[in-house]
């Protein structure tokens, strides 16, 4: 029994990083540009966006990934979970010219 | 840079060493838009028909380094106008009024400009459409006969006011747009108007394309000027860019005045077109300074207390 136990732990111990949720990515904002501006991530990656300029921007999902932040002033965050694969563009409404793509494998 | 660009240069700088927070005097005499800088000499000696003020950009609410206290820069420009002798036909504000959309943000605004006393007429800046489309903003300060996309027309002593909206729905990697729509009331809107009549076309967004890399222009805007070519006398005011700019090309000035909250770089001087920072006490020369010559050269550069429309 004992050593069954003992088992049991390690095998949670070799699964744990396995079953954990995948790290977050970090899409700043610096200067009216989204940085990274293309990142890859696993499928149930979330994607932590933060403003890091003096001006609020958006981040504002086209076509598929239809997610919209609310205004984010300076070192607001927003986070968007994506599970599903796919390719998901996105902007700012307020500066359209702003514009930037996670890929999800 | 020719020799033209450079006397215009130096001229600007001598009459721009205002700050932010200066609003630009709008007077009409013999159909002929002036402009001058408040608390110029030559604001008071204008014998005008119409006198108005552009304030822009406001940003109520913004209080990040680049001015820690917008509604404190505001207000006293607002005092400046209220004491203004004549005292202007109205005020227009060309958008930008609050920073985030906040019903705190506007009240303040509103408060303030109530308290002047001045009739002030509104159009929305891409600030003030961050929530549920622009319609909490259109509810409050668009008049009884804007369109529902908050876009309306008014008259005021022969001259005919077209106040646009360019900043609704933006799309991704794009600029201002005015949508086909608004395009086709313009074209109503103007129908049967005498070619002599001096129009005034407000707007957020610059009409033409000062600096596409960072957005700053409108779309379709060359559809819109199109509409307006056959007038004599045509000056488009806008805010957005936060500096004074100023270009003249064939009957239509197009005119950019300063921000009441923080400056802006002149167009690709600045990693990014966010507001510009500088030291408190530097503020006011600097501002003046760095407005001055970055769109000269391709086009005449009209002087702001000059003739316009010529």
């Amino acid at each position: 029994m004992r050593r069954l136990k003992f088992l049991l732990l390690v095998a949670a111990m070799l699964l744990t990083p396995l079953i954990a949720r995948a790290a977050d990515q970090t899409v700043t904002i610096d200067n009216f540009v989204f940085t990274p501006n293309s990142v890859t991530v696993a499928a149930g990656t979330r994607v932590v966006f933060i403003n890091r300029d003096d001006i609020p921007h958006t981040v504002v999902g086209i076509g598929a990934g239809n997610f919209k932040s609310p205004p984010l002033d300076t070192d607001d965050k927003f986070s968007v979970t994506f599970d599903k694969p796919g390719t998901y563009k996105y902007f700012c409404s307020l500066h359209p010219m702003m514009t930037g793509t996670i890929v999800v494998r | 840079m020719s020799d033209e660009t450079k006397g215009l240069t130096r001229r600007r700088a001598l009459e721009c060493g205002l700050w932010a927070g200066a609003g630009v005097l709008w007077t009409v005499s013999g159909g002929v838009p002036r402009s001058a800088l408040l608390g110029t000499a030559e604001a008071a000696e204008m014998g005008a028909d119409l006198t108005f003020v552009q304030i822009s950009d406001s940003h109520i609410g913004f209080n990040k380094p680049a001015n820690p206290d917008a509604t404190a820069t505001f207000k006293s420009l607002l005092d400046r106008i209220a004491a203004m002798n004549p005292r202007p036909a109205f005020m227009l504000h060309t958008g930008d009024v609050s920073h985030l959309s906040r019903a705190s943000e506007w009240d303040t605004a509103r408060s303030l400009i109530e308290a002047t006393g001045i009739e002030t007429h509104f159009i929305p800046g891409e600030h003030d459409m961050l929530v549920d489309n622009g319609e909490p903003f259109f509810a409050s300060f668009a008049p009884q006969g804007a369109k529902p996309g908050g876009w309306y027309s008014f008259d005021q002593k022969g001259v005919h006011f077209v106040a646009l909206v360019n900043v609704a729905q933006l799309k991704p990697g794009g600029e201002g747009s005015l949508g086909a729509a608004q395009l086709a009331w313009i074209e109503n809107d103007l129908k049967g108007r005498s070619a002599s009549q001096p129009i005034v076309v407000t707007i957020h967004m610059p009409l033409w394309q000062v600096y596409p890399q960072w957005g700053w222009g409108t779309e379709d805007g060359a559809q819109a000027l199109t509409l307006l070519k056959r007038f004599g006398s045509v000056t488009v005011l806008n805010g957005h860019i936060h500096q004074l700019l100023q270009k003249v090309e064939g009957n239509v000035a197009f005119h950019t005045g300063m921000s009441t909250a923080f400056p802006q770089p002149a167009p690709g001087t600045a990693p990014s077109p966010g507001p510009m920072k500088v030291e408190p006490g530097r503020l006011r020369e600097l501002l003046g300074v760095s407005t001055v010559s970055h769109v000269a050269g391709k086009k005449r550069l009209a002087i702001i207390d000059r003739p316009l429309g010529a």
